[in-house]
């Protein structure tokens, strides 16, 4: 178990950091939705269009870290070996 | 002495009104293109809110020869204010928020024009109106500037139509405050101060 929980918060942390750095390491909120800037030639006015792309926010970074820590010190409880009572004598 | 209208100071009268009013021509402002467009800005920590709206309409009547006769009126629908997350987006059109629902439109129509200066096709001017957001209605003035294309529809439209073009630019601040948006939530963490930048075209049909 201990193990288990172990690897879960890795992969979950590793996962965050990577979806983050995989969209473009956004510095704000999520975006499910980019802009891109364009430009009417006839009448020289910029104007925004929103291409559909997900962009992973700090948000859902400090989610998996958070979900990860939990994990780890979850894991702390688990798998402890019971102490040995002190006036036990090995034969 | 009574003055009693002949018929020729009738027909100077009239043909003096036509050549008044011949210069000005009525801009519509619904674009299919989807290029005109309000952004608004609010500071806010992290990340600005900044976004969106190009559900405009609207006509204004401007005369090139005389740009401070201008008058009309634009509307943004509510609903498609835009911002990128969606749920910043759903905040947004909700009752604390623009309540897009009940008040579906936001409205500016001129009531007074000064200030006017012409160079060229360019015209600057302070452009004072009734601005009409999430139903509140507050006498503004926003400058403005006024680009007038003659004959440059046809360019516009691959030559389907034909007629000239009116571009209307304007970036001016409001405060949500003054228009109920949201006023729970404190200025340190989403500023008072709307920046609003707006960038629309006209077109005047020519039969």
């Amino acid at each position: 178990m201990k193990r288990f929980l172990n690897a879960s918060a890795i992969l979950i942390a590793a996962g965050s950091l990577t979806l983050r750095l995989a969209t473009g390491a956004h510095r704000g909120w999520t975006k499910t939705s980019v802009a891109v800037e364009k430009t009417d030639e006839v009448t020289g006015l910029t104007y925004t269009e929103y291409e559909k792309r997900f962009v992973a926010g700090v948000e859902i970074l400090a989610a998996g870290l958070a979900v990860a820590s939990a994990l780890g010190v979850a894991s702390c409880f688990f798998g402890r070996r019971p102490a040995k009572p002190a006036n036990a004598t090995i034969h | 002495m009574t003055l009693t209208p002949t018929p020729l100071a009738l027909l100077l009268c009239t043909s003096l009104a036509l050549t008044a009013a011949a210069g000005q021509q009525s801009f519509d402002f619904k674009d299919p293109k989807g290029v005109n467009n309000a952004a608004f800005r609010l500071d806010a920590p992290l990340e600005a809110i900044s976004g969106t709206a190009n559900g405009v309409s609207g006509t204004i009547t401007y005369d090139p020869e005389n740009p401070a006769s201008l008058h009309g009126k634009i509307v943004i629908a509510a609903a498609s204010l835009h911002v990128p997350n969606p749920m910043m987006k759903e905040h947004l059109h909700g009752e604390q928020w623009m309540d897009s629902k009940k008040h579906p439109e936001i409205t500016f129509e001129s009531t007074k024009v000064s200030n006017v200066k012409t160079a060229g096709n360019e015209t600057t001017a302070d452009v004072t109106g009734k601005f009409t957001l999430r139903g509140v209605t507050k006498e503004i003035t926003v400058p403005v500037k006024l680009t007038y294309l003659k004959d440059k529809l046809g360019a516009r439209s691959n030559g389907q139509m034909q007629g000239d073009l009116l571009v209307v630019r304007s970036k001016f601040t409001i405060k949500r405050s003054d228009y109920g948006i949201n006023p729970g939530a404190p200025a340190d963490n989403v500023a008072d101060e709307i920046e609003l930048t707006l960038s629309l075209a006209g077109a005047a049909l020519k039969s």
